[in-house]
């Protein structure tokens, strides 16, 4: 479903919204604008908050990226207007190819970056202008953490994170000062289950495809990242090896996809699902008990009352792990002169740890742990950071109780999640064989 | 009479033109176009002439399984919208006595079109669900043991979902073409000694054609372009033409999708033209 909500808001020049950030420019301007007309206030800020007040970005990409709660915050806390606009992953794609100048700040995957940098719709954006950079974690700026190194399986969102120059063409190996993207939230998926109908633990993806819970599983149907979740449920199960499940060969491609034709005449699968809605509402209307998830449809499971887990999938002799995704920022190459220094305030604004704080309550991570800190409260952290049993009860993002005191995050702390991530979301060199072969899933 | 000048048929023409131009012909051209250039993968097009995309569609086993499971879907649906659209049209012509209350019935059939397709289609996953309406009814009833599975994410939920969405289709032209019909002419047939079914076959039916053909284009063409609501009511277990090609559109395969997409309007450009060849739409209309 292509749907796209606009928000709004007018009005957003406040008295600067008091946020703890030190005397910033914003404090300033926010006062400023509440001056204008009067002779009192010196020259710069004035004209900047003037000249800013009208300027609109337009921010586009997914439901789940960009979220209009975030708009609403950043165009309180800047002065200037934000809109969200929401698409779902293929017509956002389309959109920044084909119409780039409908759009100001793009929303990213790694291998939408990638695509839109070989496209040449964005531009760099000059590293030494995100005040944050150096405090994003490394697994985005050097593609590693604490010693481990990120997997490169599928696109990992080091890998398309660096270009040369800024209008380069091609994607760079290793740091350069400037960035495709900027990585804004991002998490491991795996599988979400019915404790109370499965009956055991699950920690290996090939649990999905076991004979018992025929008729009762689903699958996501987006094809370039449904077929990584079969390759991992094969690879798990042992009936394949593959050299990169985030790369398949025409060979390996068959090899799925024929093994799903089997499973699905089986009967094996309920349905597949494509929106985080159509995920929810199969594991709430107990069609199934065991699919591929995303971790807030775990969450939205478990806020109607009915037990879901998300499985932990660590790496077990060389299998399982989960499929990491990332979303980030693009700016796209029309943005000039007041409108790029307002998009790059927005950048800042970004990582500056509202909404860190904002996604961190729905599962997902900021790539500046470190602001997002500041904006969480210490049971927050100790829950969805640290893995720890929550100390009292966990709200979600819009201040309904999630979890009660003593709940654990499935899968455990930040650290253990990443660092048991196996691939990526990707688009692959045979994509277009990949899509053909999907269908043929589809249509047995 | 004086001679017509030439230039007056083009003023008439005129607005028909600014619309179907800009909005039809331009982009169908351009769809055509780019279906004879090769993807470099990156939502790019090169710009060679090639027949790769069309010897691609026309070699898959894939294409053969996509139309199939397509027309499956548009057969059943026109099949059970007509039986349906009949029934309701013939019975508000010729059973309802009263004229104002046949208009007033008809626009009651339009009542459920006042919400949106995507509501009307989406309202039937509660009702149809292993835990739904139907399936606890049942089940508390003793009917059945088990929940009935095949009521959702199935071939039959999508058609229920289209007769919903498209009988309307039916009954609008139908209803129309009926109410033209010159009652006496019934009548005198009953004095003849005519059964119903004589009357049914060989005067309602028909005159009746042109509604039935109109209809049937209605039908046929949504379901053929559609492929939300197979997506939606099979649960991703079932594919369409529009939908493989949409998947492409995804991964900015444009050439490939674009030679999909012109061969599926070839084909229902066939199949409308069949269906105009049963009727003289033109001849019909102006009776």
């Amino acid at each position: 479903m292509v749907s796209d909500s606009k928000s709004s808001n007018g009005n957003s020049i406040s008295p600067a919204a008091g946020r703890k950030r030190g005397v910033s420019r914003r404090a300033v301007v926010g006062g400023g604008a509440a001056l204008i007309g009067s002779a009192a206030v010196p020259g710069a800020p004035t004209i900047w908050a003037q000249e800013i007040k009208d300027i609109e970005l337009r921010h586009v990409g997914v439901s789940y990226s960009v979220v209009k709660a975030i708009g609403d915050q950043a165009s309180k806390d800047l002065g200037f207007k934000v809109t969200m606009q929401n698409l779902d992953t293929s017509a956002a794609i389309n959109r920044f190819v084909t119409q780039p100048n409908t759009v100001d700040i793009a929303d990213l995957e790694g291998w939408q970056s990638k695509l839109a940098t070989k496209r040449g719709v964005i531009q760099g954006i000059e590293v030494k202008r995100i005040k944050e950079f150096d405090n994003i974690l490394p697994i985005f700026t050097k593609g590693e953490i604490e010693g481990h190194k990120i997997p490169r399986q599928g696109i990992s969102p080091y890998e398309a994170m660096y270009i040369e120059k800024p209008d380069a063409t091609e994607l760079h190996e290793g740091v350069t000062e400037w960035a495709t993207f900027l990585p804004q939230v991002y998490n491991a998926d795996s599988i979400g289950y019915r404790p109370d109908l499965v009956g055991h633990e699950v920690t290996e993806w090939k649990e999905l495809l076991d004979p018992k819970f025929k008729g009762k599983a689903a699958i996501l149907d987006v094809p370039a990242i449904g077929i990584m979740d079969a390759a991992l449920c094969f690879e798990s199960a042992g009936l394949i090896s593959y050299g990169n499940k985030g790369n398949m060969t025409k060979k390996e491609l068959d090899f799925t996809v024929e093994k799903l034709i089997e499973l699905k005449k089986s009967g094996h699968f309920r349905a597949t699902w494509t929106t985080f809605d159509q995920s929810v509402q199969l594991m709430a209307a107990g069609e199934v008990i065991i699919q591929s998830m995303w971790s807030p449809a775990v969450a939205a499971v478990r806020v109607k009352g009915i037990p879901c887990i998300y499985a932990p999938v660590n790496f077990k002799n060389g299998k399982e792990g989960y499929r990491g995704w990332c979303n980030g920022m693009g700016l796209m190459k029309h943005l000039s002169g007041k409108k790029l220094d307002a998009a790059y305030e927005y950048l800042n604004w970004y990582l500056s740890g509202w909404q860190g704080g904002f996604v961190a309550r729905y599962g997902y991570y900021s790539p500046v742990p470190s602001t997002a800190k500041k904006f969480l409260t210490d049971a927050e952290w100790q829950y969805w950071y640290e893995g720890k049993p929550a100390p009292s009860v966990i709200n979600d993002p819009y201040g309904v109780a999630m979890e009660q005191p003593g709940a654990k995050r499935d899968g455990g702390s930040f650290v253990e999640r990443v660092t048991n991530i196996s691939c990526w979301n990707t688009l692959m060199d045979e994509s277009a064989y990949m899509n053909k072969r999907w269908n043929d899933f589809k249509v047995a | 009479m004086p001679q017509r000048e030439p230039w007056l048929g083009w003023i008439y023409v005129a607005p028909l033109l600014l619309v179907l131009v800009p909005f039809f012909v331009a982009p169908i051209l351009v769809v055509i176009a780019v279906s004879f250039v090769e993807s470099d993968g990156f939502g790019g097009i090169i710009p060679t002439f090639t027949l790769a995309n069309y010897v691609g569609l026309f070699s898959a086993k894939l294409t053969l399984g996509l139309y199939l499971a397509t027309f499956k879907f548009t057969v059943l649906t026109w099949f059970f919208s007509l039986v349906i659209g009949f029934w309701v049209a013939y019975f508000l012509v010729f059973h309802v006595r009263n004229p104002l209350l046949a208009l007033g019935l008809f626009l009651l059939c339009t009542v459920p079109f006042w919400t949106s397709n995507i509501i009307r289609m989406i309202s039937w996953i509660p009702l149809l669900g292993k835990e739904g309406l139907i399936n606890s009814a049942l089940l508390r009833l003793g009917v059945i043991g088990e929940p009935l599975e095949f009521l959702l994410f199935s071939g039959f939920s999508v058609v229920v979902a289209y007769v919903h969405q498209l009988t309307i289709f039916m009954i609008v032209p139908i209803f129309n073409a009926m109410a033209r019909i010159d009652k006496r002419i019934v009548e005198a047939a009953v004095d003849a000694g005519a059964s119903r079914l004589d009357i049914m076959r060989l005067i309602i039916l028909p005159l009746s054609k042109t509604g039935i053909a109109l209809g049937s284009i209605f039908v046929v063409s949504i379901v053929m372009g559609d492929f939300f609501v197979i997506k939606v009511m099979s649960g991703g277990g079932s594919a369409s033409v529009v939908g493989a090609f949409y998947e492409d559109i995804g991964v900015l395969q444009y050439p490939p999708a674009a030679a999909s997409a012109v061969v599926l309007t070839v084909v229902v450009t066939v199949i409308v033209a069949l269906m105009l060849r049963t009727v003289d739409i033109r001849r019909e209309i102006a009776r």
